[in-house]
């Protein structure tokens, strides 16, 4: 494990970085790609197996159609054309975790391909990756390492197999080489694997979750002196397994690249490995001749032909995906675009949609999400989802706001007792008392008190100094608890003052 | 009086009418089934596992049923040995591979769950060409089996088991497999019946792979309406079988009872010239040329067709076949099941392994074959080797198309010797090889191919007649194939077996 | 003894994980080359032209319901197993990085 001697910065001024990201995403269906075995989260392990996916002597791979149509909405997704014809091929390598010793996968013939998605980074910059395919194939069971130091495989006595895993479908999308994103490259992977995994989510093809593997992310990365220099040495890093370590894997590989490169050695072409713990890449397989994968067209699988209509129909059903949501949203809000990316950003869409559906306006849901709500959340430590008050509770304490129950300052007190789980808007004003004062009497009379007691008030007003009105405003606020409405008070004292 | 020898003379059909009739019952079949085998299979060594348990309750079973008046297959109670490359659960299963040795399947194929559904009795699973590959049986793991009709020769392969287990009488309908020739050659060399079918006509599900688009299950019988009924019941769709063909399954028995009248009249018979020229046996020619003869007088017009690529036939499916077969048996690695073995020295990695289990567990064919198609789909080597064979077989379908636009039924002699010695061909794999030289362009084409006896060539021993025709018209093999069997067995006076040796019975 | 076609026939006999001895591997690297040069013979007539066939039935579009079927039997198929533990494959231990 080598330390970069390089620091970031200078590493991004010297070398022009070019990444390329590839994502695995688990089909959520309901069997495996080639066989009738369910697959679930939490099964005991080989119980989800049948001939097919233990790769027994014997047994035949039948398509999933499901996982199929689940492929090719993620390629709609991604603006990719859908293959006029496509075949499944075979990947031939020997690992224990890969029943037949050989995967079945896409090669040359991927079910979608020559796409595109736009990312959007977090200052709002919208940067596009160009997908180059996106293709099916199965995925492998898993290994346990048992024995060595520290039950990792180097030192491994022996390995556990559970073959749960084999089989489940995988949908594998790589992007062609994302140049042009300079020392944003970290940020751009980042926001890329995001922006998928939201995807994955709206079009319900899978649950999408990183920290159970549901999507996994390999980042190649490569340096080159300019970007008219042709594309240098690229290492691939796997164990990627959150969206913070793609973004640090591909910071710390630019930077270790360019001291090895600035030393005037040569990058070697291998797998490397993302520690979390290290924060770093150490040196894994290194990629060679070795792996010949003997491609050739799965014998026992028929070619895939998908019907112009069916692609079609499947893209009608696409739902609105979160980006085009989110910019929507912001059109109809009367968002600007830095008001939307605060939102986006706290975690926020959501809870305003449902707010504005409630019945209040866009701008004074935003005002409780964003401020108030958000400044209590930040003190609790928790997300905004999880404050123990709901989006139609705001709706409601906007809506007392807007005929005039409360007044803003009051309705924030309100808020407070829902807050700290007195009951609904309505309830906590009925038990405190909080209602604005609308009874006029009553606040005439306390204005005359107010200025009873301050004689030298009225003249000075009279006389066109409208300062001291602040002090009867004030005075009136107190006396009725602060549930006047500070405007209806300086209405009526001027009034008074003037009659 | 029925004597045990009596009932294993029976053909199936009959076996099958006395069944239905009350006049015998399944378990006495069955009985003297397992009896011939105990007598005759020492020196014949057809089975590599018999079930007599397993199949004497399956007799009882059906015996029972058709007591209590129970509708029943046609088939039900008559005894059936399967080749070791079909998967039977709790039966052990080798493919005739040493690397397999023990295993017993969790799981039935296809086609024995149609078997097994009918009620036949399986009386074990017969020997093979290890993993199906080879022309004489001389490759299996467990030891050679013997021709009925000389012991000191092959009895075909790869599934020699089979046919000899026919042809010695220890069971009236075997499984084959035939992937370049494994059902049809053998069939010629022991004087029986066997038929590949259409290619996807029968389910693959439970097959162990060899080379996956050329593979196909199919009937091993002494007489044609046997195949007939046998190829009936194993056919149709699967949907387990990706490659499995949707059709509704023909009545093949309607056709062979129609070809039994002997009235070929209007058939085209087209003789193919790529098929009977250099080495050919001379009495193998001659009793093809007899058969052509007699189909002749039953009305049928002999037409000369031309099929120019089948001369590249071999060299493309020893391309193909190696190379999906590399894949297909990657999976035997001594990870989840059969034998494993450690290396002599140096660490124990599961890479090390693999290599040693495979190392010991393969036989030399095996290994020729394996490396073979790993070299043929290696990088930079595919489209020189793998992918100019897939073009060939392109070129040889469009031969068959051709030939087909003028004929209804293609034929040749199935093999161009009769049955060799054993050990005679061991050392030279190319003239091994050259054994499949007329079955083999049949399977790259994917159409049904049968074989049945034309006589006995000039040394005594049987040659076959394979007839073939377009693929989904499989009803056309047993038509013509029925026609020249009943007209060959009423110049011989009775079916060819009958002039095999009787096999020393042990006591 | 070493050739070009032996320590091909090597390689390959390492891609496909099968330990040869050296005198398997002497035979085998003759009969290779003997096989390949006659085999070698049909990148004659598969010029471009020509289609690849790798189905000899044209099929297409064939799909299974995403309706599952019942797995196997955990303690049957272990049984096979050359060796087993926790309900899983015990197999020896695996060098090079985890895929």
């Amino acid at each position: 494990m080598s330390e970069p001697a390089v620091a970031y910065d200078e590493a991004v001024e010297r070398y022009d970085p070019v990444i390329g990201i590839e994502v695995h995403v688990e089909l959520g269906t309901r069997t495996k790609m080639f066989d009738g075995a369910e697959q679930y989260f939490g099964a005991d392990p080989n119980t989800q197996i049948t001939p097919v996916s233990l790769g027994l002597p014997g047994a035949l791979p039948a398509v999933n159609g499901t996982a199929v149509e689940y492929a090719i909405r993620i390629g709609l997704a991604l603006n990719c054309a859908i293959a006029e014809s496509c075949r499944f091929a075979r990947k031939n390598y020997f690992y224990p975790d890969v029943p037949k010793n050989f995967q079945t996968s896409q090669y040359d013939e991927p079910i979608a391909h020559d796409g595109w998605v736009d990312v959007e980074l977090e200052d709002g910059t919208v940067f596009r990756v160009d997908i180059e395919r996106a293709h099916m194939e199965e995925d492998a069971g898993k290994n346990t390492h048992v024995g060595g130091a520290t039950g990792r495989i180097h030192g491994a006595v022996y390995s556990l197999v559970d073959y749960n895993r084999a089989g489940v479908p995988l949908v594998e999308i790589v992007t062609r080489p994302i140049t042009g994103a300079g020392e944003r490259a970290p940020e751009v992977a980042r926001a890329y694997v995001q922006t998928l995994r939201d995807m994955f989510r709206a079009l319900g093809v899978s649950e999408a979750r990183m920290e159970r593997g549901n999507v996994r992310a390999d980042v190649n990365v490569s340096l080159r002196p300019t970007p008219q220099s042709p594309l240098g040495t690229r290492t691939e890093t796997k164990n990627v397994n959150s969206f913070r370590s793609v973004e640090r894997a591909v910071r710390f590989e630019i930077s270790r690249q360019a001291a090895v490169l600035d030393e005037g050695r040569a990058v070697v072409q291998e797998t490397r490995h993302w520690h979390e713990d290290t924060l770093s890449t150490t040196s894994g397989r290194v990629k060679s001749d070795a792996e010949d994968y003997r491609y050739f067209p799965e014998p026992d699988l028929v070619p895939i032909v998908p019907d112009p209509a069916w692609v079609e129909q499947i893209r009608a059903t696409l739902p609105e995906l979160p980006a085009a949501r989110r910019r929507r949203l912001a059109t109809e809000w009367g968002y600007s675009d830095p008001e939307m990316r605060d939102v986006v950003n706290a975690g926020a869409v959501e809870l305003i949609e449902s707010t504005v559906a409630a019945g209040a306006a866009p701008a004074a849901a935003r005002k409780w999400w964003m401020g108030e709500l958000a400044r209590t959340a930040k003190e609790q430590g928790v997300e905004l989802s999880e404050l123990p008050v709901t989006p139609q509770q705001i709706g409601a304490l906007q809506a007392l706001v807007d005929g005039g129950t409360l007044t803003d300052k009051l309705a924030r007190q309100v808020l407070e007792g829902v807050l700290a789980g007195e009951g609904t808007p309505e309830e906590v004003v009925a038990a405190r008392g909080l209602a604005v004062v609308s009874d006029e009497g009553a606040l005439l009379a306390a204005i005359d008190e107010a200025l009873a007691a301050q004689p030298d008030v009225v003249a000075k007003i009279q006389g066109g100094n409208l300062g001291p009105v602040g002090a009867i405003i004030g005075a009136v606020m107190k006396a009725t608890r602060g549930q006047a409405d500070a405007a209806r008070v300086r209405e009526l004292v001027l009034e008074r003052v003037r009659s | 009086m029925s004597a045990p020898d009596d009932l294993t003379r029976l053909t199936a059909a009959d076996l099958a009418a006395r069944l239905a009739a009350g006049e015998v019952s399944s378990t006495e079949a069955t009985r003297a089934h397992l009896d011939r085998i105990g007598a005759v299979d020492g020196p014949v060594h057809a089975f590599l596992h018999v079930s007599a348990d397993e199949a004497l309750a399956t007799a009882r079973a059906v015996d029972q049923a058709r007591a209590q008046g129970e509708p029943l297959h046609p088939l039900a109670g008559v005894p059936i040995a399967v080749k070791d490359v079909v998967v039977t659960r709790g039966l052990p299963t080798t493919a005739g591979s040493r690397i397999l040795e023990g295993w017993v399947p969790p799981y039935d194929a296809t086609l024995v769950r149609k078997i097994k559904a009918a009620r036949l009795p399986i009386l074990g699973k017969t020997n093979m060409d290890e993993f199906a590959m080879g022309s004489s049986t001389e490759h299996s793991g467990y030891g050679n089996t013997h021709n009925p009709w000389d012991l000191d020769r092959i009895p075909g392969g790869s599934g020699g088991g089979s046919a000899a287990a026919v042809a010695a009488y220890e069971a009236p309908l075997a499984i084959g497999t035939d992937t370049g020739g494994s059902i049809r050659q053998p069939a010629a060399v022991t004087g029986t019946v066997g038929v590949k079918p259409t290619y996807g006509s029968v389910s693959r599900y439970g097959l162990i792979a060899l080379a996956s688009s050329l593979d196909q299950a199919g009937p091993v019988t002494r007489t044609v309406l046997d195949a007939a009924l046998l190829h009936g019941l194993i056919a149709g769709h699967d949907p387990h079988d990706s490659t499995s063909l949707t059709d509704p399954v023909p009545d093949f028995a309607a056709a062979a009872r129609l070809g039994a009248t002997g009235d070929l009249t209007g058939v085209r018979v087209g003789v193919v010239t790529e098929l009977r020229g250099e080495g050919y046996q001379p009495g193998v020619l001659a009793r093809f040329e007899e058969s052509l003869d007699l189909l002749r007088q039953a009305g049928a017009q002999i037409v000369e067709v031309s099929c120019p690529h089948f001369e590249y036939a071999l060299a493309a499916y020893y391309l193909i076949l190696p190379a999906e077969a590399s894949s297909n048996l990657a999976k035997f690695d001594g990870m989840r099941y059969g034998v494993r073995v450690e290396p002599d020295e140096g660490p124990a990695t599961a890479e090390r392994v693999m290599a040693a289990t495979r190392g010991r567990g393969f036989g030399d064919e095996v290994k020729r074959r394996i490396i073979l198609g790993t070299y043929a789909l290696s990088a930079g080597y595919y489209d020189a080797y793998y992918g100019s064979a897939q073009k060939v077989r392109t070129l040889i379908q469009r031969d068959f198309a051709a030939a087909f636009t003028q004929t209804d039924v293609l034929v040749s002699p199935t093999a161009p010797t009769t049955a060799f010695k054993l050990g005679e061909k061991l050392d030279d794999p190319l003239a091994m090889y050259l054994n499949d030289v007329a079955t083999i362009p049949v399977n790259l084409a994917g159409v049904p191919g049968m074989s049945l006896p034309s006589g006995l060539s000039d040394d005594g021993l049987p040659a076959g007649f394979q007839v073939i025709a377009p693929a989904r018209e499989d009803a056309r093999l047993y038509r013509v194939g029925a026609a020249l069997e009943r007209l060959l067995e009423t110049r011989w006076g009775g079916p060819l077996l009958k002039d095999a040796p009787e096999l020393e019975v042990a006591k | 003894m070493s050739t070009p076609w032996r320590d091909e026939v090597a390689r390959v006999a390492g891609l496909a994980r099968i330990d040869l001895t050296p005198t398997e591997l002497d035979r085998l690297s003759g009969e290779l080359e003997v096989i390949v040069h006659s085999v070698a013979r049909v990148s004659e007539i598969a010029t471009p032209d020509v289609p690849a066939t790798s189905h000899p039935l044209p099929l297409s579009n064939v799909f299974r319901a995403d309706e599952p079927e019942a797995p196997l039997d955990r303690d049957e198929v272990l049984a096979q197993a050359p060796a087993a533990q926790d309900g899983k494959f015990l197999v020896p231990q695996i060098l090079g990085e985890d895929a």
